[in-house]
Order: C-alpha cells, then structure tokens, then sequence
C-alpha cells in the first residue's frame, strides 16, 4: 500500500510489459513534442520574429510622435489614422488605457511593427483574427507582420493594466 | 515521550499528538480560506456574466486579486502543510521533530497572509496575483507574501528534519512510503519555488516602499513565472501523492511498481520546476530557443512522468477493482467502483479532469504557435481552473473525508450531502473549465470586467456565442460554488460537532 513501507528491494522488482509498453509510447510521445514546437518554428507561417531591444518610454513616444506626423491621413474619435508605405516601421503606442495611432495596412505587404508601453504591461489582442502580443515597458518588442484578411480589426488590451482597463480599445484598418 | 502519541484504531499507526494539532490547525486555516475564495468567486462569477454584472469594476479587480491569493496561495499551501507533517510524522510512525518550529512556520503564513488580505481589501492593492510590475502595491501586499513564504520553507525544512529524525530513530524500516515519497518531492520543490519568490518579492516590496528603483519590467516577469508556475509544480506533486493515498484508503489500491511511480517522481523533482515560460512565450527579451527549452520541460521529461502517473495510478485502481471480482468487459471495474464514497468519486473528477483538460491543455498554450492565440484570454484560466481546481483541490477535498476521522477523530457530519459534494464540485469546475476554455479561444480576455466594451472608444462585439460560453461559465462556476458550500459546511460542522470516534 502507498500509505506504508514498500517491502524490501523494491527497486530490484522488473516493470511489467504494460509498464514497458506505455514507457515506450510515453518516451515516443515526449520526443515528438519536443521535436514539434522547433519544427513549427521553422516552418511555420505565425512566430516570433525574435527582434526586440530595450527603448526607454521616451523615445518610444517620440519616434512614435516622429511616425504619426510623417504618414497621418486622417483623423477618429480623437486618435490619428496612419497609413504608413509598405515595408516601413510602423507603431502602436500602448498607454493607460488607450492605443494609438489607428494603423491603415495593405493586405498582402510586409511591415515592422514596434510596439512598446510608456507606463504598464498591457496586451495586444487583435480581434476578430485573435492573437495577442505581450506589451512591455521599457521594451521595444518587434514582429514582422504581413497582414492577410481585410476588415476593421479592434485592439483590446488583455493584460491587466489599471482600473480603466476594459476600456482600453483601439481599431485597426487593412484594405 | 509516550505520552505524546496515540495509536489509531482504524490504520494502527502511532499519532504524534503535537503533530497531530499542528495538522487540525493548517487544514482548518485552508478551508476558513476556501470559504473566503469561494465567496469571492460568487461575486467574480456573477460580475464576467454580462447579463447580472454584479461588481463595479474597482471591486471586480480587487476582489480578483484576493481571489487568486486566497485560493492559490493560501487555501493550497496551508493544505500541503498539513499534508506534509501527516505524510512525515502520522505515516511515519515518528514525532513532529520540533513542534515549537511548526508553530512558528503557521504563525509566520498567518501573519503574512493576514497583512496581504488587508492590503488587498484596504484598496492601492489591485494588481492581480501576478502584480507585474509597474503596477504598485502597498509595500504590507508584499512584505505579506514574504512572511507567507518564509513561513511555507519553515514548514517544509521541519518536514525533512522529520524524515531524518523518523529514520534516525527506526520508526519505520526499508524506504518511506510512496505518498511520503511524493510529498517529499513537493516539498523540495516548494523550497526551490519559494525561495525564488522571495528573491523578487523582497526588491519589488523594497521598489513600493520607495527604498529602491524599479527592476525592468521583463525582468520582473521572468522572475515571477520562475516562481509563479514553478510553484505550481509543488501543488501536481502533492496532488498525485494524495492520488496514491486516496486509491489505497477508497479501494485499498497497491501501487502497480514502486519503482516506475518513485521513478517519476525523481523526474518531477528533476525536471517540472524549469518551465517557466509559457507565460512569456509572446514577450520580448527572451530568445525563441531559450522558451522553447525551458517551456519544453527539457525533451518533455516532466511530461513523461506525469504520463507514467497517468498510468500507474488509473491502472492500480483498476487492479484493486478486479481483485474484488469486477471482472467483465472492459470497464465493469469502474462503473462498479464506490461511487458513493466522495472520496473516491473527487479521486476520479481529479484525475481525470487533470490528466484531459488541464495537462492536455498546458501542453498546448505552451507552445509558440497556439500560445499567440491563447495567451492571457479566457483559455488560461480555463487551463488552470482544471490543473488547480478540478486537480489539486478537488483531490484535497477527497482526502479531507479521510482526515476528518483519522486525525480529528470525528465521524463525517451529513452523508448524503457529502455523498453528492463532489459531483456538484467536480461537474461544476468541469464545465467552468470547459466554458473558460470555449470563450477563450474566440479572443475573450481574462481579468476583464467588461467584454461588451461599453466604455471604450470603439465598439467591437463578440458575439452570441460567447454570450452563451459566458453564461455556461457562470452556471458552471455557480455548481462548483455550491459544491464547495457543501465541503466547507461538512468540514465546518464536522470538526465542530461530529460524533467522536471510538477511541
């Protein structure tokens, strides 16, 4: 019983052939996955670009400020419309509680995106397409991205950032 | 010294008195603060179910934190206390090494946990369990936590100096018993996570009070989860000790090879506490290779025993079953098992509720590619409702039927209550989990107080379907509440006015 002593020289005991079988498939098992995560890595179309630096928050803001004046198009509900050329930097600024500017992107054209917080941790989670990226201050985190669907897509924050954190919404555009 | 002891009439073990006070008090202290965490699910649950939205959001974020608090740290950890002086002193035949240090260790978590519950409740606390920097506590959130943890790795090294002492004195003979074994492992485990906890806590309470500057936020986050999911690691341990405890005392189960259960606990302890970094997998800061290592429990190893547990402890009920004549078929065994004995039925819920929704699904959001989709949305939670929940407590529950005549010597109060306990609970915190799960992967956000995103600036919906998760969620989580009720009144009534055991 597991509650007792287990009788002496039980390490000398051989496993049973269902033991042996199930290690087996177990061991197989473990290896797959570990060998799955670096396969998709490689072949895979959505992962990390693995590019990233620190930035203080104040030079985030001000290249961000640099961007939206370079490359504004227009304005709603009181934050900028950007549409930036293809292959360009591009930003989204993440603060208590909003997100700017709102980015116009071509379907099918690849971009850099610098995103960075200028005070919490807040999480970049586009809908409906759904993913989300993590937000972090002092950090300039940057992905690679050719966006593939058109539509309006909303930016909630989704990593707790304050108390206004359920209002934390911004939008994007890709034609 | 003989004095100090009684022998059980039921296991024949000798029961240090001391030792057995010690455990009376730690498993009281869990539940006075399930009860607390399951109120303040009531209020968590009925405020993300848009259509009651019970909660201001002020009061959804707090109560939010202490939820995590009191149930994660607390509840859970004053559980494992007590399952850890049970497991060295009561299994053991021995006496609790030094009683005045078990004391100390309960009186430093109490302390602890009583300044963090005020500092949370006081209000300027509101940043979640996982208080990522720079959002600021009061300095008495984390100097609560600190006193918390060093109190915990007390607990643990009185458990090892129990051990020794147990052995020294020949109390029992050969190797220790396999649950010994397992809680042995948590307890290492629990020593490695909490001490790393308070490598951050201690600066980050330093950062609040003013004295230091502030450490790099990813810094802080790498840190955090270092402990943060390491010390989850402590809870599978100890919950598949109990698994191994509850299928001998529900249907007198002998594990199926001692060698391959110990075998893969040598793996826990080796492997479980390196990832860390699910949590960051979408962060910056952290190479690609180094995540995938880490969050792949180096080749899985820590995956594979928790596969060979998957095997043995299913598969030594299962043996215990068919000895006792339920042969037929396939699955006789199981639909013949005691199903009436809420020991037994949270046993299986736990089990199987680990090992297929939370174990599956942590493999899963732990990689890069599904963790994009996954991270911080309702999928998390639902992950961790199954590991924690369905898992850890609902297997502390079956053993606290067991507890409750053993140690505080009382006949379990209200049978046919205790009997339907562990399905309200367990059905409950399935579909809670499920749900959680559900909405999760249409993008639905976790620790978030309003999804129709009535304040924001732009407006976005998520649609009837989620609507539906959401209100499933609710009505899951309101079953699992009740269930709870239920255990905390048995307990409650049971230690206070159930009928004494013969002595």
């Amino acid at each position: 019983m597991s509650l007792q002593s287990p009788q002496k020289y039980w390490w000398d005991e051989p496993l049973d052939k269902d033991e042996k079988m199930w290690l087996t498939v177990a061991i197989i098992w473990a290896l797959f996955l570990t060998l799955f995560m670096p396969y998709m890595h490689y072949t895979g179309k959505q992962n990390p670009s693995q590019e990233y630096a620190k930035i203080s928050g104040d030079k985030f803001d001000a290249a961000v400020d640099k961007f939206i004046a370079q490359y504004k198009v227009g304005e709603e509900a009181g934050f900028a419309v950007v549409a930036p050329p293809p292959n360009s930097d591009i930003f989204i600024r993440g603060k208590q509680f909003t997100w700017d500017p709102i980015l116009k992107l071509k379907k099918g054209v690849q971009y850099k995106l610098h995103l960075s917080s200028l005070d919490m941790n807040h999480g970049l989670s586009v809908q409906p397409v759904n993913f989300t990226i993590q937000v972090v201050p002092g950090w300039d985190n940057i992905l690679n991205i050719t966006p593939t669907t058109t539509g309006v897509f909303t930016i909630i924050c989704n990593e707790y950032c304050g108390l206004g954190h359920h209002t934390m919404v911004g939008r994007m555009y890709v034609d | 010294m003989a004095g100090d002891f009684r022998t059980c009439p039921t296991t024949g073990l000798k029961v240090h008195l001391p030792a057995q006070t010690l455990i009376k008090v730690n498993a009281v202290t869990a539940i006075v603060f399930l009860l607390v965490g399951g109120i303040l699910a009531l209020l968590l649950l009925l405020t993300r179910w848009q259509a009651v939205h019970l909660l201001p959001p002020d009061f959804f974020y707090r109560f939010l934190t202490l939820h995590g608090i009191a149930m994660l740290v607390a509840w859970i950890v004053y559980f494992e206390v007590a399952l850890l002086y049970f497991t060295s002193a009561v299994l053991l035949n021995a006496r609790l090494a030094t009683p005045r240090i078990g004391w100390l260790a309960y009186i430093l978590m109490t302390v602890g946990a009583s300044i963090t519950t005020v500092a949370v409740l006081a209000g300027g606390s509101d940043v979640m369990f996982t208080s990522y920097v720079p959002l600021k506590a009061s300095p008495f959130y984390y100097l609560g936590i600190v006193l918390f943890a060093v109190g915990t790795i007390i607990a643990c090294i009185l458990f090892f100096a129990t051990l020794s002492l147990a052995k020294y004195e020949k109390t029992y003979e050969g190797s220790v018993p396999l649950v010994t074994y397992g809680a042995a492992v948590a307890a290492i485990l629990a020593i490695g996570t909490l001490a790393h906890g308070a490598i951050f806590y201690i600066p980050t309470g330093l950062w609040a009070a003013g004295v230091i500057p502030m450490m790099d936020p990813e810094a802080y986050r790498l840190l955090f989860w270092g402990f943060g999911h390491t010390s989850q690691q402590i809870n599978v341990a100890a919950m598949i000790a109990c698994w191994y405890a509850l299928a001998a005392l529900t249907v007198g189960a002998v594990p199926l090879s001692e060698k391959f259960s110990r075998s893969a606990f040598v793996l826990y302890a080796l492997f479980i506490a390196v990832a860390s970094e699910h949590h960051l997998l979408w962060d910056p800061g952290i190479s690609s290779a180094h995540k995938m290592w880490n969050t792949g429990y180096v080749i899985h190893l820590a995956v594979l025993a928790s596969m060979m547990h998957a095997f043995s402890v299913p598969g030594c009920i299962e043996v215990a079953l068919r000895k006792k004549g339920y042969t037929k078929g396939l699955f006789e065994w199981l639909k013949k098992g005691p199903w009436g004995d809420p020991a037994f039925a949270s046993l299986v819920f736990s089990v199987a509720g680990f090992g297929f929704l939370g174990g599956i699904t942590g493999i899963m959001y732990g990689t890069e590619q599904l963790n994009i989709l996954g991270h911080n949305s309702l999928r998390v939670p639902g992950h961790f409702h199954a590991t924690v929940v369905v898992g850890t407590s609902m297997a502390f529950m079956g053993i606290t039927y067991y507890v409750l005549p053993l140690i505080f010597q009382r006949q379990v109060m209200f049978p046919t209550v205790a009997k339907l306990q562990p399905y309200f609970y367990g059905v409950g915190m399935w579909i809670l989990s499920i749900a959680m799960m559900f909405v999760g992967s249409f993008g639905v956000p976790r620790r978030h107080w309003d999804i129709t995103l009535a304040d924001a600036p732009f407006k976005y919906s998520f649609g009837p379907t989620v609507d539906l998760g959401m209100a499933i969620t609710a009505i899951g989580g309101i079953l699992a509440v009740i269930g709870g009720a239920m255990f905390c009144v048995i307990a409650v009534a049971t230690v206070l006015a159930g009928k004494k055991v013969n002595q």
